[in-house]
Parts: structure tokens; sequence; C-alpha cells
């Protein structure tokens, strides 16, 4: 098979290294080659963060370029404006509706762009988008929004939901399960 | 068992197998982990160090008493530990011993992209460069054999996209080596000139005999394509990007013993292709080595020698492809990395930027204080530079900067190598204000004990150096401490003792807001019709704080309450409350 590409972006402390530890460790038991690589260090203090996972029966380079990505999960809707350009064509970005000021739009140098989701949509690009934020309260935790963003991208992939599920079981915390598995439901509009 | 691991835990994967005993480090962007995973393994013995050449110190030392040992550092940390690395080139070593380094092409999290291979080079020590986890784990776990075999320290090179990618491990069993009997041997150990200088050709033979080793040793691998006329020679991380292009329709020479370079091997492979390619990140070492062996590759002719590559460098530059893209039409913002809410910085950062006071900085989460709105910062060079720098800066201005000038450093930078810096200006009597920003941890790494928070990396409790006291034996008589959140006390301080007539230390103190003991306040609020649109609060950079149709807004979110702004706020709009 083809080496498929995801990439999850977002802003630093929003819970990422999260969502690629379960997405790498689905993937690992369902018998695939992995490749995921992670930001740590000074991007994680609040700046633009990203993850690759790259999955296949050989995968060599752990990055994804410019045009390849099958799979773009957003933590924040600027966030997915900034990295379209990596997405391939007929691609698809799943993005939480969230809105987080950068500084330099808090400090008035830059303006936060409106409306930046449906100007890519009119190019062409298949958007996704979800109000990850009010239904990670719903499921107990603001900290939700990695595993209700998972919840949504799992309808498009051909795993069983059980075995998504049997992920979120052995890599969250044991008193965080449940609630993440809610939180996992929930994005699935379930 | 198969395993997903990032490049660091493979690392302390295969340092546990070979049954390394003790690991002494400091932590730095990308090579933090190696230390933080192999101290899950209670056969080692594992510490942070207070920096990177005490860490090799204690790793020597281990080496010399007859047990396997390792320190793991970033590229710069490198530098201070340059001194030991040189000598115990020199030395070689007792039971086998690893430097591992992790260098940051495109400066990810780092000061500058200085590439590691020039060390070994320049020591005469072998290097080994890994290309993917599974040889993380492998090659530093056969690393020390090339160490005891050779008698020499090993260094293991790895970079961000090595250290911090994940990809498949088999790991196997812990090896459990028993100490070497301890000998005394003083022409061995004790370099002084007389033993140096009969030590110093043993250390070109031994290069001799690795190169010779690098011909045919399991590290370096060729692959012949059918019917190509490219040959790529590459290592590590690049070796991926090459594939990932390529496949198996170019011959490739995958180095993984980076130093020493092989010659008859490289000749050979040069002479089966026609077009020879250098594929390498930073500096062009490989190609160099080719030059000099008289083979004439393409390399940094094609390919920049700075930053990072990926697969599309590759298929752009060789291939002359590009995929489409689109891209918004708006322009989007940057977002870069700023201090979290709540950060125990912005308090006194404020207060400098207030008194628009010339400011020496230093290396951690605080260097954040040089970015808009604050722009509280001058300078940022390395490890301590602020306290050794305002003292030449202070020499060189005389009183004229003296009351205006102050410098600031972490808790764990000060421990590192800001003490000495202080030992110099009471030594040599310049009047500078020293401000230890004393978070209770080290704080950008993520989190790692030091000498100052009273726990060592287990967690476990462990002797705490007090600063108050530590600085009055340098020779400080004024030190004073003050909570960062309180600006008026700050500004007080900041400004008394920049009026002193002697050097002094503020140290201001409040634990990382993100440590696990730390808890939140109540998230604040702004009264929108007490709110003036002054924007007195957005001076502090708070990630928290925007305005909103022409109001400040506190997102409940992200707020910790830790109330700077409330002190701001002339109209006593900042309340608590905040609801998320």
């Amino acid at each position: 098979m083809k080496t498929v590409n995801i990439m999850i972006v977002g802003v630093g402390g929003q819970g990422s290294l999260l969502a690629s530890k379960l997405l790498g460790h689905l993937l690992l038991s369902q018998g695939y080659d992995v490749k995921v690589s992670e930001v740590h260090g000074m991007s994680q203090r609040g700046g633009s963060v990203v993850t690759y996972v790259r999955y296949g029966d050989k995968v060599y380079s752990p990055l994804v370029s410019e045009g390849e990505a099958d799979f773009i999960i957003s933590f924040e809707k600027l966030e997915a404006a900034r990295h379209a350009p990596m997405l391939k064509a007929g691609g698809q970005i799943v993005v939480n509706t969230q809105q987080i000021d950068p500084m330099p739009v808090i400090t008035g140098a830059a303006e936060y762009p409106q409306d930046v989701l449906s100007e890519l949509e009119s190019k062409g690009v298949k958007i996704d988008a979800i109000d990850a934020l009010t239904l990670a309260k719903q499921a107990g935790s603001v900290k939700a929004v990695n595993i209700v963003l998972m919840g949504r991208l799992s309808k498009y992939f051909p795993f069983e939901k059980e075995k998504w599920i049997q992920s979120i079981e052995e890599t969250v915390a044991p008193k965080f399960v449940e609630m993440n598995k809610k939180a996992f439901l929930l994005g699935r509009g379930e | 068992m198969k395993q997903l691991l990032i490049g660091n835990a493979a690392v302390a994967r295969g340092l546990y197998e070979a049954g390394v005993k003790v690991v002494s480090s400091y932590p730095g962007t990308p090579s933090t982990e190696i230390t933080e995973f192999a101290a899950k393994y209670d056969e080692i013995y594992c510490e942070w160090a207070p920096n990177e050449k005490v860490a090799t110190e204690v790793a020597f030392g281990a080496s010399l008493a007859g047990a396997r040992s390792a320190c793991a550092m970033k590229h710069v940390g490198l530098n201070v530990a340059a001194d030991p690395l040189f000598t115990m080139s020199y030395t070689g070593v007792r039971a086998g011993m690893v430097i591992c380094v992790a260098d940051d092409p495109a400066m990810h999290s780092s000061q500058n992209e200085q590439d590691s291979r020039h060390y070994a080079i320049a020591a005469k020590v072998p290097m080994l460069e890994p290309a993917d986890s599974a040889e993380a784990y492998s090659f530093a776990k056969a690393a020390f054999d090339l160490s005891e075999r050779f008698d020499t320290p090993v260094m293991m090179r790895t970079c961000t996209r090595i250290a911090h990618c994940q990809s498949i491990v088999e790991t196997g069993e812990r090896i459990d080596k028993d100490l070497l009997p301890y000998e005394k041997q003083p022409a061995k150990y004790i370099m002084m000139p007389g033993y140096a200088k009969k030590k110093h050709p043993v250390v070109e033979e031994r290069t001799k005999a690795l190169s010779e080793f690098a011909e045919n040793c399991e590290f370096n691998k060729v692959f012949y394509a059918y019917n190509s006329e490219i040959g790529i020679i590459t290592s590590g991380t690049c070796y991926q990007y090459v594939k990932e292009v390529f496949g198996d329709s170019v011959s490739v020479f995958k180095i993984g013993l980076i130093n020493p370079l092989p010659i008859k091997s490289l000749i050979d492979f040069a002479s089966r292709v026609k077009r020879l390619i250098v594929v390498e990140e930073l500096d062009p070492i490989i190609e160099t080595h080719l030059r000099n062996i008289g083979l004439n590759p393409e390399g940094k002719n094609l390919f920049s020698n700075i930053g990072e590559f990926s697969q599309k460098d590759i298929k752009k530059i060789l291939l002359d492809k590009q995929e489409a893209t689109v891209c918004a039409d708006s322009v989007i913002p940057n977002r870069p990395p700023v201090m979290c809410p709540g950060c125990p910085h912005r308090g006194i950062y404020y207060v400098l930027a207030k008194l628009k006071l010339t400011v020496l900085g230093d290396i951690g989460c605080y260097t954040l204080g040089a970015t808009p709105p604050l722009n509280a910062l001058d300078s940022t060079l390395c490890m301590g530079a602020s306290v050794s720098g305002i003292h030449g800066f202070n020499k060189a201005r005389g009183s004229e900067s003296e009351g205006k000038t102050v410098c600031v450093i972490g808790d764990s930078t000060f421990m590192h190598s800001g003490m000495t810096g202080l030992v110099n200006i009471s030594y040599n009597a310049s009047n500078s204000v020293v401000i230890i920003l004393d978070n209770s941890i080290t704080g950008m790494t993520g989190h790692q004990q030091n000498p100052t928070t009273g726990y060592n990396i287990k967690g476990d409790p462990a002797a705490k150096v007090n600063l108050e006291k530590l600085c009055n034996s340098l020779g400080i008589n004024r030190v004073r401490v003050v909570d960062p959140y309180n600006l008026e006390e700050c500004e007080k301080a900041v400004k008394e003792e920049l009026k002193a007539e002697e050097p002094s230390v503020i140290i201001s103190r409040r634990p990382c807001m993100l440590l696990k003991y730390v808890k939140a306040k109540p998230a604040l609020k702004v009264e929108s019709d007490k709110c003036r649109s002054c924007k007195s609060c957005m001076k502090l950079g708070c990630p928290a704080i925007s305005m909103k149709n022409g109001k400040a807004v506190i997102d409940a979110t992200q707020c910790v309450g830790c109330a700077v702004c409330e002190q701001l706020c002339h109209f006593d709009a900042i309340k608590e409350g905040g609801e998320i």
C-alpha cells in the first residue's frame, strides 16, 4: 500500500503528543510500519506545533512535505490554514473551530483572518469543522479536545471502533480512560 | 518485543541492554529523554549533573572504575564537555564509554546549528550516526564493544528527526556486565606531558586502525541499484529522505560510522556509478573527506548547509519535481512560542521593560522575554553568558551602565555555568545586578530536577543548594528574594539594587506554573463596563488576555489566576470569577 500521511497541528500545550501516541499505538497494532515525529522544547510553549504520523508497508522519512498530507488534524482554525499547503490534492482537513489568538494578534501587530476556512473550501479543500472544545467540556475536560478530534478522524479510517477504544485504554492514564472514551465517541458523533 | 520508540528511548534501551551502570547528563533538547528513559531502569544509576562537563567526567570516572557508562547532551552541550572529550581520546577507557550528542538542524530549540561531526574529527574519536530508532538502539549497544575494542570513548550523533521520531524497534535482553577490576595505570590515565606525548601516537595509530575497520564494518551499508548511474552517499535522517524519493532505484552508500570514514570502499563505490552525490545536512563533512581521497562528488553545490532537509529538498533538487499545493489568500500571522499564562518570569520582565533597562539574557524559557510586547532582552549567547557578560559590559561602560543594566539567568542555568561568572563579579568588583529567575525547575527542556530543587532525577529528595547562601559565599553581600507576582516589590528591589554601590543578586522566586504541585487559582475576568481600553494589561504579553471589540478579555481556559494583570489595571476592572 501507499504510505498514508497524517499531520497533527495545533498550539503548543493542546495535547498533540497524546493524539500522536494514540495513533501510533493503533497503527502499530494493525501491523503497519509507522513513523511519528514529535516536537519538544521551545515550540511547546504556546507556539505552532506539528506532529507527523506516517504509516504503510515501509515508511522511510519521518516527515511530511508540502502537498503530501492525506489528513491534517488541526486543533485550532488558524493552524489549519497555516498548514493547508501541506495537504495533497483531495486530502482532508479535520479542524477544531476554536480560535486561539497568537501573540502578534494579541499585540495588534497582525490580524486573525476571519473566514479562513471558507476561503480554503472555496479552493476545493475538504474541510470537516467541529467544535471540539464544547464536546470536550461535555466529556468532562477541556483537555480532551485531542481525543474528540481523534474520534472524528476515526470516521475516515477503516479500523473498527473497538480498536481505537482499545488503543485509548492502552495509552491514556487509567483515571482518564472513561472521560477520553466519552470524548472519542462524542467526536465520532455517537 | 516490537515497540514504537522515539530515538532517545531507543538509545536508552541500547544503553540498558549493553549493561551500562552509570549515566550522567545535563538536559538539552533534543537529547533530554535519553537520560529520562535510562533513569526508568533500576539497573542503571542515572543523574542530572549540573553541566555537560561534569556529566562527561562522571562517565569517565565510572569507566575508569570498570563500569560501562554514558552521558548525553545537545550539540552546544558538547562545547562545554569538549575539555574532557579531547583528552579522554588520549586516555581511552577502562570499561566502554559512550557520549551521545544530539544536533538540532533548523534550530527547533537551539541558539545555533553547529555540526557535532567536527568534534569527532577534531578529538579523533569514532562517531556513530543512526538513521532511525532501530539503529539508535542497536548502535548504542554496539558502541560499547567498539569503545572497548579500540580503547576509546565513542560518540553517537543524532539529530532532532532521529531523537524525537518514533519508529519500530525490536528490543532484546540486558547483558549484565561485571565491574572490571580497577588497576592503577599512570601512563594511561595521567595526562601530563611525559605520558601524553607517548599517548598521541597511540591515538593516531588507533585512527588508522579504525579507518581500516570502517572499510567493512557493520555500521556502513552499501546498496547497488540495478542499472542505475546515480550513487548517493548519505547518513542519518538524510538516508531516509533519499530512500523516500528514490526507493531502490539508485545506488546508496549509507554511512553509520561517520568518523573515521572509509577510503577504499568509498573509492570502489564511486567507481561503479557515473554520478556521485553526497546528501548531508549542515557542513560538508562527507564531501570534504571524498575530496581529500581524490573523488569529486556533487554535494553542497546542490544542497544547502543551512537548516534541515526533507524528501521535498531531494525531490526538488535531484528530480526537479514539486507537489501541487493550495494555500489561503489571507495573511496567516505567525505563532511564535510565548511564556505560558502565569509564568513567573513575566512579572519581573514587565518591571525590567518598564524601567527601560539593558538586560543581558541567558538560555531557558525566559529567553522568550525577548519577544514583543515585553522586548525585555538585549542579548542571549550561551549558558551562563549573562552573568559573565554583564561584568564585561559594566567594566567597559563603568558607572554610565551600572545603574541601568541587569542580567537574568535561570536557577538551572546558574548552577550550570552562572556561578563562575558571579565569582568573577565579586572578585573583580563590578557593580553588577544579577537576577536569578528561580522557578524551581529546569523548564524549557521539560521539567528536569537540578541541584536547587531538592529532588534528584528519580524524584527522590536530595541535597538542595541554598542560592542565597551560595551567592553570599561567592562574595556577594547584597542578596534578596522577591516574588515575581508582586510587581511593586520587584520594582522596588530592582531600583534599590541598581543604586547600591556594590554587586548584588536578586532572586526572583516562584515555581513554574506547569509544575504538578502548583495549583492554578480560579480564572480572572474583565468587567467590560469598567474596562477603558487603556491596554495596560496587554503590555504583559499574556496569551490569556486579548482585545475583543475594543475591550480586554481574559480567556478563562488559559488564565491561571496569577493576578499580575490585576495590578496593572487602573480601573479595577479585573476580578475573580472567570468562567470556562
